[in-house]
């Protein structure tokens, strides 16, 4: 189940954004999210907003991953 | 693989049958073949070759019920001549005259047919075909989805060219002329329920001037080539692996996918290799003259972003594999219908 | 392509499987819950990227495949309604009721229009005051919430001609029926991501706790599945079965509350029926009273279709639970096809079957 897309707002007018992804735009509800604002990245499923995406915690992940075979058991966790 | 021939199931016509995909090959060498077989149509190329007095010509049909009528890109008249004289020039035939027989809805806007006329003039001057006889019908209101278009075309074959479907040969290479999906995503742009907002455009062009250019890098190394429209290069390949006999080992990495393209096929939940091309080709050429071949493509404006993509095996159940460029790899299957969005 | 490429990189693929490798001692059984997850793993081929000792039990997380057909047939009978325009994802459009599906309506001249949203269909309602707009809503805790918002927004500007047909679905109770059954051959799950979006973590904690199963929330790019992996061998080999969230970026422990609240709202748990697992009960989502202009069940009066069983070939429940293989089930790939499904694991390309037959057949004899 559940295709959600990691798409940029490009623009707000009400509880509907204008977001993109590479390069293609289309309209989301913001109905279900608080405080979204032009430039965050939210996750869009069947044209509605459920949650953003950490950025601080995107890079971490592929830092974890980059440093694979350095690490302590259970630092993943 | 299964290749026997199975009537379709059940008792009437379904959209799927019309897809490209599993389906209507149902439809196609379940029902229809079976009533008209010859030997001519036998061989299931996109045209058939007929010899006439030592002349070889390239004969083919096509109809166009495009909705909507109006896309980026182009419309449907475009796509009635382009397509026409693309299914001959995959037979490696030179496009000379072309039919072109319209299907009126009551209550269709005449400027919109004007729109569309001008559309295919320009169209047919563009590769220097010309449209010799034509036939309009009007149906009621309601018989039909404002407009069809139905292109019969006429084509010479040079000399020895022997391009057919069945012709591929293991160790060839595949070669793909350009980005895929720009036809199809740009319909599904458009299209109700769907529409976003992109810069794709239609890729519809006559690719006869591309062909003419391959053909003359290399004669004779040119196995087989496929135009991949509906279903897509899945489509496409599959049809000459299993009209071929022969495997095929595609890499991801050589495919390419405009950005844009790919965003909406990401959002939609569609995959690139089954959606549909209108100026596309894929060529199935002798190893050693692939390179050749794919500079001539390279050479020529509308193969400026040709790649080698793959090459034909050895495989008893006529498999396509494609290696992600992930790591993994998986099989290009065809599909039953046309693909559609979803949203799981 | 941000968030999407970055997570596809090949080189820390092949680290990643290198780890995994160094791991993969003895048979390990992991079943991924959600549809998407099993796609993801047929397109990447991550299934034969990993070592074989490493098994991905593909589980029920597809609401399209876990529908019964009388829900197909129920929203055949809205769709011949006098005045109803109805509107489905286009993920149903051609799943087979008893004897017809959607698409084959619309062929017949039922007005049946795919939409990419709720508010599509919410829109056409607009659009078009005269007629009653049906959405045939369905999906896990994912879409829930979307559609609830339909509902909301309905009420809010007074579409009175707008209601859905709820299929709703969640993953806790299908969980546990899983792990409740006599016969159990699971190590540790694989936990939907975007279900986790809403749902937040929390959800599965009882997995662990009260079954000793190892649970990680994975993301949905192929990197996101192979690390998830990796996170679920370590937690066996140090034997301390948790919940852990490989899919930081976007879960969160408590998850959206806002589309919690909204599920709350117009929805009440319910028994439901899965193709394939029989009745489980709570498992489902109904429309309160409150809301029930907007619920076609109530707006209209329908027949109750004929309960139809899969033929006794079917092996889909043994399938589901992860007892069974496509490969093991007599019927896969000859008499139940991706055209011609007998049952729930073939009907959509989610379905472990349909993902087997359309991108992994030619591994059948290796399985």
């Amino acid at each position: 189940m559940c295709l959600a897309i990691p798409a940029r707002v490009v623009s707000l007018d009400g509880a509907m954004a204008k977001v993109e992804v590479a390069g293609v735009t289309r309209t989301a509800s913001t109905h279900l999210l608080e405080g979204v604002q032009v430039g965050d990245y939210l996750l869009i499923h069947a044209g509605f907003a459920l949650s953003r995406v950490d950025d601080q915690e995107a890079q971490e992940t592929l830092r974890l991953l980059e440093q694979m075979g350095e690490l302590e058991p259970g630092a993943l966790g | 693989m299964d290749h026997s021939v199975h009537r379709p199931s059940g008792t009437e016509v379904l959209l799927a049958h019309g897809s490209g995909g599993r389906s209507m090959h149902q439809l196609v060498d379940g029902l229809i073949i079976p009533h008209l077989n010859n030997p001519l149509l036998a061989r299931m190329d996109d045209q058939a070759v007929l010899d006439i007095s030592g002349v070889r010509l390239g004969f083919t049909t096509d109809s166009f019920v495009v909705d909507p009528l109006f896309f980026p890109g182009g419309d449907i008249g475009a796509l009635a001549v382009n397509g026409t004289v693309n299914d001959l020039a995959m037979g490696g035939a030179r496009p000379l005259y072309l039919s072109l027989a319209l299907i009126l809805e009551e209550g269709f806007a005449l400027a919109e047919l004007e729109r569309i006329l001008l559309s295919i003039r320009g169209a047919a001057e563009a590769c220097g075909v010309q449209i010799v006889t034509g036939d309009t019908k009007v149906v009621h209101r309601g018989s039909a989805d404002k407009l069809f278009i139905n292109t019969a075309g006429v084509g010479v074959i040079a000399g020895e060219t022997r391009i057919t479907c069945s012709g591929a040969a293991v160790g060839d290479r595949i070669l793909l002329s350009g980005t895929l999906g720009d036809h199809g995503m740009a319909i599904m742009s458009r299209r109700e329920g769907f529409q976003f907002e992109a810069p794709i455009e239609s890729d519809t062009a006559p690719l006869w001037s591309l062909v003419e250019a391959m053909l003359a890098a290399a004669p004779g190394a040119i196995h087989a080539m496929r135009d991949p429209t509906r279903g897509g290069l899945a489509s496409a390949v599959n049809e000459i692996a299993q009209h071929s006999a022969v495997g095929m080992r595609l890499q991801e990495q050589a495919i390419p996918v405009r950005e844009p393209v790919r965003g909406a096929c990401e959002m939609l939940g569609l995959d690139p290799l089954y959606v549909a091309n209108e100026g596309k080709l894929i060529a199935l050429v002798h190893p050693a003259h692939a390179e050749r071949v794919l500079a001539a493509a390279q050479s020529h404006p509308l193969g400026r972003d040709a790649r080698l993509i793959g090459t034909v095996v050895e495989d008893a159940e006529h498999l396509v594999v494609l290696d992600t460029a992930f790591g993994g790899s998986r099989i290009v299957d065809l599909l039953a219908g046309d693909p559609l969005p979803r949203i799981c | 392509m941000k968030y999407m490429d970055e997570f596809r990189d090949p080189v820390l693929a092949r680290r990643l499987v290198g780890e995994i490798r160094e791991l993969a001692r003895k048979p390990v059984r992991i079943m991924e819950i959600c549809g998407g997850h099993t796609a993801v793993i047929f397109k990447y081929g991550i299934h034969k990227m990993v070592p074989p000792q490493i098994e991905f039990i593909h589980g029920p997380g597809c609401p399209v495949c876990v529908s019964p057909r009388e829900k197909v047939d129920l929203a055949i009978q809205l769709a011949w309604q006098d005045n109803v325009i109805l509107t489905t994802f286009a993920d149903m459009i051609r799943v087979p009721g008893s004897r017809s599906s959607l698409q084959h309506e619309q062929a017949r001249g039922a007005d049946v229009r795919m939409v990419y949203s709720s508010l599509d269909a919410l829109e056409i309602a607009r659009a078009n005051p005269q007629r009653h707009v049906v959405f045939f809503a369905i999906g896990f805790e994912t879409t829930a919430p979307t559609n609830a918002m339909a509902v909301l927004l309905a009420r809010e500007r007074g579409l009175t001609n707008f209601s859905i047909f709820s299929n709703h679905v969640t993953v806790p109770p299908a969980v546990r029926a899983i792990l409740d059954a006599p016969e159990v051959r699971l190590d540790a799950f694989i936990a939907p991501g975007h279900v986790s979006l809403v749902t937040g973590n929390r959800i599965y904690r009882f997995i662990p706790r009260e079954y000793g199963k190892a649970v990680v929330t994975s993301g949905f790019e192929p990197l996101d599945l192979l690390q998830s992996t990796l996170m679920i061998l370590r937690q066996l080999r140090d034997g301390r079965p948790t919940v852990e969230n490989q899919y930081r970026r976007a879960v969160t422990e408590q998850g959206n509350l806002r589309a919690q609240a909204a599920v709350r709202t117009v929805f009440e748990p319910c028994d439901m029926s899965w193709r394939g697992l029989g009745i489980i009960p709570g498992s489902g989502l109904k429309v309160r009273a409150a809301f029930a202009e907007h619920d076609a069940e109530r707006r209209f009066t329908l027949e109750p279709p004929a309960a139809s069983k899969d033929p006794k070939a079917c092996e889909c429940g043994d399938i589901l639970r992860g007892l069974k293989s496509p490969w093991d089930c007599r019927v896969f790939g000859t008499a139940c096809t991706p055209e011609k499904p007998l049952g729930a694991c073939m009907v959509s390309s989610e379905g472990a079957c349909a993902a087997y037959y359309h991108y992994g057949r030619q591994w059948a004899a290796t399985g």
